[in-house]
């Protein structure tokens, strides 16, 4: 039903990076996502907003299949995540093919999930030696690097705890990029930050939007969403009910609910 | 209780007045600057002085009896603490501890690792087993090992219910000593898994997600990230149940083997002086049960790594620390 109308002037030919196809996912009796379709171009910044409990988190966990799908498909990059097809059918992948798929794909946990016992540069290279086999030498490199992209170059042989809540949200997405993930999903980046750190944080991510990393950024900063993306998905009760561009969604939204929901946030 | 020194509590204020300086006293209109060198006289605690010279008397009275009363016989006590036959008996204690720690940990991050699996098999297995070996009794499982020839003559490897390639007389594998090992081990390995399971479940289930969400291959994510992790709460009651082994080899007298407490009942057997004899025992417990409470606190120390922000100081560090303070604890009561 929703083809996505590209307002953007970058690459309007190339396929979707991210293609999202009739995501159904209930937990027990809950039905979270009830027939999500979304297309994300390559390059391309998507928010995502909609109300708690509206399935916005589920959908981005279902695109790195931290969660499985009832019913539907994710591709990336027009790789089916978490399945192959043979013929008609849709055979499971094994974890072990999972695991390699999402060394594509970055995700930023609302949490930082960094590893406490480990320091934040043994955090950014974990994976690209066990998961990529990178040698070592050279991911200390791209590690540092990284660091020096976040402004945390002097923070490589800290532990997580020894850093504030924005410095360790930065050192989580430098580790999601570690990887040169093909996508970024960030899950409400900054919902477990003080209201002055959000800013940092904010920062690097719309660093990484200039350079054209394709993004699914799930939050409740609206300010953020009309200064960075390029489409803005509405969604409640598991489905999207509308997106577009900033100006459109934010400003002249077409749904009731949209507009209930910005009136309480707004 | 407490006693105070301070004054009585103020007279109730006449009603209707508002008292301006209200939390301060009695009519009073509190100014900082009157509170300017006054002296701060410090609670008094009699009683709890009191209680605590009152338990002292009593530990003093023990000790000087241990020291007095001659039926403790510390000559005796002098002349086996360290008696060849005793230090043969600790080493056959620490190999028994040592044995039962390896088979029983190993084994119990086998069983653990199986009740975590998903395959429902491989959890009620895992969980079968922790069930029957936390029923039975040490001592009963031990008596039971040492009686296995009774039940198998012979022990072969070959293909179940196929042909058997090799096979020994069970007597000559199991002898006392292995059958002590084995039953040590399997003893402790079923409390072992469920402290190994214990711990892995209590790690923060978002630390396996951002491993799998990196991708980090499921072996890694259970040795590099979970385990260390797990290691934290594991440690601590790990350490209980390699001390608690170490004192339950006590146990294997009943077979026979060499170890502290068997030997001490030997020689008291033949010499009569059982209370010097057990206090032999006993003491060396102590001391093996110190040093092992002294190696858990490093590992432990070192699994905490980022646990902290600051990590805390090593005993002496802590004991420097304390006599760099003493002269500025010595010198003059509280300002």
């Amino acid at each position: 039903m929703t083809t996505l109308t590209e307002p953007q002037a970058t690459e309007p030919r190339t396929a979707p990076m991210v293609q999202v196809r009739g995501l159904h996912k209930s937990f027990g009796p809950l039905d979270v996502l009830r027939g999500v379709d979304l297309d994300v171009p390559s390059g391309s910044v998507t928010v995502v907003l909609g109300p708690s409990g509206s399935g916005k988190s589920t959908l981005l966990r279902a695109i790195n299949h931290l969660e499985k799908l009832d019913r539907g498909y994710v591709a990336i990059d027009g790789e089916l995540i978490g399945y192959r097809r043979s013929g008609d059918r849709l055979y499971e992948l094994k974890e072990r093919e999972v695991l390699r798929q999402r060394t594509g794909i970055g995700f930023v946990f609302q949490n930082f999930n960094l590893f406490p016992h480990l320091t934040v540069l043994e955090n950014l290279v974990e994976a690209p030696i066990a998961a990529l086999g990178r040698p070592r030498a050279e991911t200390r490199a791209t590690a540092l690097a990284l660091l020096e992209r976040v402004g945390l170059a002097d923070k490589a042989a800290a532990y997580p705890r020894q850093l504030s809540g924005g410095q360790q949200q930065r050192v989580a997405i430098a580790r999601a990029l570690a990887l040169e993930p093909k996508v970024l999903l960030f899950d409400e980046p900054t919902s477990a930050l003080d209201p002055e750190l959000v800013g940092e944080v904010l920062d690097v991510i719309k660093d990484l939007a200039r350079t054209g990393t394709t993004m699914i950024v799930v939050t409740h900063e609206i300010g953020f969403a009309r200064e960075v993306a390029d489409t803005v998905v509405f969604m409640d009760g598991g489905v999207v009910v509308e997106q577009g561009p900033p100006a459109e969604v934010l400003d002249r939204p077409q749904h009731e609910r949209t507009r209930a929901f910005l009136a309480k946030v707004l | 209780m407490t006693v105070s020194t301070q004054a009585p509590p103020a007279p109730a204020r006449p009603a209707g007045d508002p008292g301006p300086g209200a939390a301060s006293g009695p009519g009073t209109g509190l100014d900082p600057g009157e509170l300017d060198g006054l002296r701060t006289v410090r609670a008094r605690h009699p009683w709890r002085w009191a209680a605590g010279a009152a338990a002292l008397v009593v530990l003093v009275q023990f000790l000087h009896g241990l020291a007095t009363n001659p039926a403790w016989d510390w000559a005796t006590f002098r002349l086996y603490f360290t008696a060849d036959t005793i230090l043969q008996a600790i080493g056959r204690t620490l190999e028994l501890t040592a044995y039962g720690t390896v088979l029983g940990f190993a084994l119990g991050a086998v069983v653990a690792a199986m009740r975590l699996s998903r395959s429902a098999i491989l959890r009620t297995l895992a969980w079968a087993y922790v069930w029957v070996f936390r029923s039975i009794p040490l001592i009963v499982q031990l008596v039971f090992w040492f009686n296995l020839s009774y039940l198998y003559k012979r022990f072969g490897f070959g293909i179940p219910f196929g042909p058997t390639f090799g096979d020994f007389e069970t007597v000559g594998v199991l002898g006392a000593l292995g059958a002590a090992v084995l039953g040590l081990g399997l003893h402790q390995a079923a409390f072992a898994a469920e402290i190994i399971r214990g711990g892995v479940i209590a790690v923060d289930a978002g630390q396996r997600e951002a491993a799998a969400a990196l991708g980090i291959p499921r072996g890694r994510q259970a040795w590099r990230i979970v385990l260390p992790q797990a290691m934290r709460s594991i440690l601590p009651a790990a350490a209980n149940e390699v001390i608690s082994l170490l004192k339950g080899t006590s146990v294997v007298y009943v077979m026979a083997i060499g170890e502290l407490f068997y030997q001490a009942q030997v020689i008291y057997g033949r010499t009569g002086r059982v209370v010097p004899l057990l206090m032999v025992a006993t003491v060396w417990y102590v001391v093996l049960t110190t040093v092992l409470s002294i190696g858990q606190y490093y590992v432990e120390r070192y699994f905490s790594r980022g646990a902290r922000r600051t990590p805390p100081p090593t005993p002496l560090q802590r004991l420097r620390a304390f006599l760099r303070s003493l002269p500025a604890r010595t010198s003059g009561g509280t300002p």
